[in-house]
């Protein structure tokens, strides 16, 4: 708690104790009505003081319809029709619902910015030997800083000095340590884990990740979502509609039945009474504010949440267009799929094993530096012994030729074994096929293909769950290769052999087919699909940490590269949206329950005190729900 | 040109009315404000003195809720 938090809760304290007294007091004794008018005023005062300064200057500002108005007619009415405990109590009661509001957004608030706390406090800068700590903020590129294991990385850098492992779950939200040593990038807000290093710093703090992050997040808050705008909006049409509705209620009912002379066996003074009285309950139930809170609150944790998990989300319109995403494109290099080639394949011929068909094609493709003979090395993960390799001949677009351990080896495509009169079946699998001969005789064949990340397909699997039509896979690969991954993962739709333009194209041709309601997310990995990501309702780039460009064009913003996120990011947007509705839902239903309770009189003070501020808490409450999605 | 400034304001209606506020305020081309962070991020009108906007955006807000406070 606060100072001002702090002061109102004695406040309340005392108010509360004076009222109890009081209460006692007056029934044991039974002093006169003005006397215990002035009496209560003690208590009365002492809790609403402010609200009622407020109220004064709001009339004077020409603001009559806020809440502090609301509270100052309510309670002073009660005073003038002989309700002194309570008005009194109103008063308490509103004061105490307002302290728990603040308390529980301020709690929230601060579990948010805990979520995000990669904020560096300082740097250990080495100058001459000698380390001082400095405000990260002082620190010059090319500046050498120490990180202590326990640390924060302050700012982005490389490894001068030293190994270790870091912790990125911050930025990432993944847990295991990324080993660094001598010579690596690192990124600012990783936490050292191991040993202390030495870093040479390559950006200011201003330009480093963590800085980029935190003003991103920070930021976020600012792009509203359509349903918080519409709150807004709502609150300003509806509190003087109430208004005036209980303008209404104070004078129509009691004049209607005064002048056709009904006011029964209860005097006329009774029944104009009662009739204000249920005006100013109404007033009191009427209050905007639960609304008015929890919509952004929600969001805000949705984002908070997000953020924690490696998910930065731009905005809260862009939470609102995720959960209502119907479409999702997909980039399939490096977002689906790794991006780098493997083999995934090996059909060796009768006679040989694998590893004697790896051997041979990796050593024959062992002085290629392209990435086909890397992958093959690499399959093969034994030491290449340059020695027995001898007489390589490089076969333009066919392959190599070359001579191991005294025999002649082939490797290459279909075509090169042909021209060598090799006979070999031609093998179905997408992907780049290496075929081997050995001293003129088929060995094998190795597929080596670009493999789909392990979470791709339940990403997928999960999307279509949440509520996603149609998955789309855009790709300049080949359709072979395109459809085989396509099968594998699972998306509905490929479309393969695109230029960079044409994935503009295929996404328009989609914004065109789908109705306004449904939206259409781009995921890529920010590699030259700048164009795609801000043409999406949401773009969205993955594998970001540390690329500028795709932070600068996407909405939404994977730290880490893995599928799994874009199902996880769905999942907390929908479930946000849901809070947000609940909210919205159970705040005006309790409301209008309330206030037909209160024109037809059955509805007290109490019962519009927890219309007003218990309504607000529970609406808090559940916003903060928010914060611990899965 | 773009500023962001704190602010101080106990309710979520209040920092609604807030913001409406300054963007109402002569110099200021938009305004938003963010109860959550409690930040204003102001863009103002190319030419605009920012200090004397500024004055006038929070005597503005003062109007509209007495209990707020921009960080100038």
């Amino acid at each position: 708690m606060n100072q001002k938090q702090k002061k109102v809760l004695y406040r309340i304290i005392i108010s509360f104790t004076l009222l109890i007294l009081l209460t006692i007091l007056c029934s044991v004794f039974e002093p006169p009505s003005v006397l215990q008018g002035l009496l209560y005023l003690i208590p009365y005062l002492v809790i609403g003081y402010d609200i009622l300064r407020k109220a004064l200057k709001g009339i004077r500002n020409h603001q009559v319809f806020d809440e502090n108005f609301l509270m100052a007619v309510a309670t002073v009415g009660a005073f003038l029709l002989g309700e002194y405990a309570e008005g009194s109590a109103v008063m308490l009661f509103y004061q105490i619902g307002e302290l728990f509001q603040s308390v529980a957004v301020g709690k929230s608030r601060q579990n948010i910015a805990d979520l995000m706390d990669i904020r560096p406090d300082y740097a250990n800068l080495l100058t001459d030997g000698q380390i001082e700590k400095v405000d990260p903020d002082d620190v010059e590129i090319g500046s050498v800083i120490v990180v202590n294991p326990g640390e924060k990385i302050p700012i982005d850098g490389r490894i001068i000095a030293g190994k270790t492992s870091l912790d990125t779950s911050a930025l990432t939200g993944e847990s295991v340590p990324r080993d660094a040593a001598e010579g690596s990038d690192v990124i600012s807000g990783c936490i050292n884990l191991t040993g202390a290093i030495q870093l040479e710093t390559t950006k200011e703090f201003g330009e480093s990740t963590v800085s980029k992050i935190l003003d991103l997040v920070e930021n976020s808050s600012m792009k509203k979502a359509r349903m918080e705008n519409f709150i807004t909006r709502f609150a300003r049409y509806y509190t003087p509609a109430v208004c005036y509705a209980a303008l209404a209620l104070a004078i129509l009912p009691p004049l209607f039945l005064t002048l056709s002379g009904q006011t029964g066996e209860m005097g006329l003074l009774q029944v104009w009474s009662d009739w204000i009285t249920r005006a100013l309950t109404f007033l009191v139930i009427s209050c905007p504010c639960a609304l008015v809170i929890s919509v952004p609150l929600s969001f805000f944790g949705g984002i908070g949440c997000a953020s924690s998990k490696g998910i930065l989300v731009k905005g809260s319109n862009y939470l609102e267009a995720l959960a209502n995403t119907k479409y999702v494109v997909f980039d399939k290099t490096g977002t689906l799929t790794k991006g780098v080639f493997e083999v995934t394949q090996i059909h060796p011929a009768d006679g040989i094993t694998d590893q004697e068909l790896l051997y041979f094609a990796a050593y024959a493709e062992s002085a290629s530096s392209h990435p086909i003979g890397l992958s093959l090395r690499k399959a093969y993960g034994e030491m290449i012994e340059i020695s027995r390799i001898k007489d390589i001949e490089e076969l333009a677009g066919h392959g190599v030729k070359a001579c191991v351990d005294g025999r002649t080896v082939l490797a290459g495509n279909e075509k090169l074994l042909r021209l060598e009169g090799i006979a070999c079946e031609s093998r179905p699998e997408a992907g780049t096929l290496v075929y081997v001969a050995v001293d003129g005789t088929y060995a094998g064949c190795i597929v080596i293909s670009d493999i789909v990340k392990p979470s791709a397909q339940a990403a997928i699997a999960s999307l279509k769950n949440s509520g996603v039509k149609r998955t789309v896979m855009l790709t300049g690969d080949s359709q072979n290769a395109a459809l085989q991954a396509a099968r594998e993962i699972g998306v509905d739709d490929v479309k393969s052999e695109l230029l960079p333009a044409d994935k503009v194209q295929e996404v328009e041709k989609l914004l065109k087919q789908k109705s306004d309601k449904e939206m259409l997310a781009f995921v890529g990995d920010g590699i030259n699909d700048a164009p795609v990501l801000s043409r999406a309702d949401v773009g969205i780039a993955m594998g970001a940490l540390g690329s500028d460009a795709a932070i600068e064009a996407a909405d939404i913003v994977l730290m880490d590269d893995d599928p799994a996120k874009i199902a996880l990011a769905m999942k907390i947007s929908i479930k946000t949206m849901r809070i947000v509705k609940e909210n919205i839902v159970f705040a005006l239903a309790v409301k209008a329950v309330c206030l037909i309770l209160s024109a037809f009189g059955f509805a007290g003070m109490w019962l519009a005190i927890f219309a007003d501020v218990g309504v607000m808490v529970l609406a808090v409450l559940n916003a903060t729900r928010t914060l611990r999605i899965r | 040109m773009k500023k962001t400034y704190k602010v101080e304001v106990d309710c979520a209606n209040c920092a609604a009315k807030m913001e409406a506020a300054v963007k109402a305020t002569e110099g200021v081309k938009d305004a938003s404000l963010s109860f959550m962070t409690l930040k204003l991020k102001v863009e103002f009108e190319d030419g605009a003195d920012v200090d004397t906007v500024m004055k006038k955006a929070l005597a503005n807000c003062k109007k509209v809720e007495d209990d707020c406070e921009i960080f100038l």
